[in-house]
């Protein structure tokens, strides 16, 4: 019994260890990237790249998701709107649920599931067959020229694909609200226009898709660097940039969100 | 194969690397080598000496430790203890700086070819000279396609990777080796998973630029037949020592256990046939003895 426990105990020590350790490991490598991000910003084109295959290609599943999600708003909030009386204020209501918190957190966690997973996957194969290798045998620093620029493509596209997201979902809310349900077109601009205010709400809005490119980006390229160069390793290690990065990014939301809007 | 000539005229010489130094007969020299991994002995006492212009084998059975002394030449592990010069130069007590120039000088053909699989052969091939020089384009692209003829494929320049064979992959990757003459190529497996022809044609290739550059080249393999047929200098390599030592020629006619093993592709000798067990008829008495 006692033998069960202390060996209980020593497994748990071991894997709490093992996860300070990454942790740190994660830390020093997020420093190693800006570091070595000069190299990204002098070669330009490096980084361009990533964001056409990360920011450019998610754009579909970004857009769509946009649509259906304004359109649900403009549903949903038409219904609870009218127990009041007040559903020319649909328009305020899609835009700052999107600006301020759906349009930031959804397109991050898409982001995270279709572009995070895909730079883990491509850097752990980069090293399951040797590129890596291969690269630093050439003197060639594959942190500076592989994941740097897949860092920033990622951190740059995160809040140029929240501002799409936010836009098409308030084209969805209008298009349900005004154009299928009747609401005034006057009004559902006006009052929009009116009450969203670009500092507290947008400005504050493209902070958090920043911050939430940093985590799933951040989140991404360590998985991918640090996987088991096996194809089982590469899994989990998609696996867990999804898991992680969700839970990050809903937890950083949660801390933002009382920084930002508490008491406005 | 005619590509020695075109290669010597295409060679880039690049030497001058600051501490290397260049006249030294020896190029590597690995003196009471120890790699240690998790407390587990890999490489213990290993003294080698690679000449300049020679192509040398190191040979053994798989995770013998090969590929970790070609790591322990290219800087990619330090020595538990012991010392591996490149060129004069210590290797684990060089700056990172130090490091990446004197790997400049180096090249290395992967296990699979370790080809950059979102890039053209082209811009494989390319890849270093646009990193390491400032060569205008259409000079990188003549020196990429007389790389390319010396290992017979400039008709695949715009191929990806993933459209070539395993032996024109292998001959890409030697192709990207050589790509700044280097002054020492390593090979980690060149013959692994080659059909006879393919497997022929790149151990030639392997002789001829070593000749043709001027280089030396370290060979990991456990290719027997292809490799004594190219080498100069062979070493055996058993649970992390040298075994045995000589030249093609020696090692063909060596009396070592191992050796002797290795070279005739015995099953049973040195290197057990069994994984390490209990004695087989042990085990069915004590067996029975349980079922009463």
């Amino acid at each position: 019994m006692d033998n069960g426990l202390t060996r209980a105990l020593r497994q748990l020590g071991a894997q709490f260890n093992s996860r300070i350790w990454r942790l740190g490991f994660a830390a020093r490598f997020f420093l190693a990237i800006m570091l070595h991000s000069g190299t990204s910003l002098r070669r330009i084109h490096l980084t361009i790249r990533e964001i056409y295959f990360t920011g450019v290609l998610s754009l579909i599943i970004i857009l769509v998701s946009g649509l259906f999600v304004g359109m649900v708003l403009g549903l949903q909030g038409y219904d609870t709107l009218a127990r009041y009386g007040s559903t020319e204020a649909l328009g305020v209501l899609v835009a700052l649920s999107l600006v301020r918190e759906l349009g930031p957190v959804v397109a991050a966690l898409l982001f995270a599931s279709r572009a995070g997973s895909a730079i883990t996957a491509e850097i752990g194969m980069m090293k399951a067959t040797e590129q890596l290798s291969a690269m630093e045998m050439m003197a060639v620093d594959p942190i500076a020229r592989v994941v740097a620029p897949r860092f920033w493509g990622g951190v740059i596209s995160m809040p140029l694909l929240a501002a799409l997201f936010s836009a098409m979902g308030v084209f969805g809310g209008y298009l349900v609200g005004v154009q299928l349900i009747g609401v005034d077109e006057g009004s559902f601009w006006a009052q929009m226009q009116a009450s969203v205010d670009f500092r507290e709400d947008i400005l504050n809005g493209v902070i958090k898709s920043f911050v939430f490119g940093i985590i799933v980006s951040w989140v991404a390229v360590f998985e991918g660097y640090d996987a088991e160069p096996t194809a089982e390793g590469v899994s989990g290690a998609t696996t867990r940039t999804v898991v992680t990065s969700s839970l990050a990014i809903l937890a950083a939301d949660f801390v933002l969100t009382a920084f930002m809007f508490t008491g406005t | 194969m005619a590509c020695s000539v075109l290669l010597e005229s295409c060679a880039v010489n690049l030497t001058g690397v600051p501490g290397v130094n260049m006249s030294q007969e020896s190029l590597v020299e690995i003196r009471d080598l120890n790699f240690t991994y998790d407390s587990r002995p890999v490489l213990t006492g290993i003294n080698m000496t690679i000449p300049r212009g020679k192509v040398v084998a190191v040979m053994g059975i798989s995770g013998c430790g090969k590929t970790t002394t070609l790591r322990l030449i290219g800087g990619q592990l330090k020595p538990t203890s012991g010392e591996v010069r490149v060129g004069g130069q210590v290797v684990h007590e060089l700056d990172a700086d130090g490091l990446y120039a004197l790997r400049r000088r180096m090249g290395m053909l992967f296990q699979f070819g370790a080809l950059f699989t979102d890039m053209s052969v082209f811009d494989n091939i390319a890849f270093q000279m646009r990193e390491h020089t400032d060569l205008p384009e259409a000079m990188i692209r003549d020196l990429v396609f007389m790389k390319l003829h010396a290992v017979g494929l400039r008709g695949a320049h715009s191929l990806m990777p993933t459209e070539l064979s395993g032996g024109m992959a292998r001959r890409v990757a030697l192709a990207r080796a050589i790509a700044l003459d280097p002054m020492l190529i390593m090979y980690d497996e060149p013959f692994a998973g080659l059909d006879p022809i393919s497997l022929s044609i790149v151990g030639e290739l392997i002789r001829k630029l070593t000749d043709a550059l001027g280089a030396s080249s370290i060979v990991v393999t456990h290719d027997v037949q292809e490799s004594l047929k190219i080498v100069d200098y062979v070493y055996f390599v058993s649970e992390g020592k040298i075994v045995a030592e000589g030249t093609a020629e020696e090692m063909k006619h060596s009396t070592v256990p191992y050796v002797h093993q290795f070279i005739w592709g015995e099953a049973d000798g040195p290197v057990p046939f069994q994984y390490p067990a209990r004695p087989y008829g042990e085990e069915l008495m004590e067996r029975a003895a349980q079922r009463g």
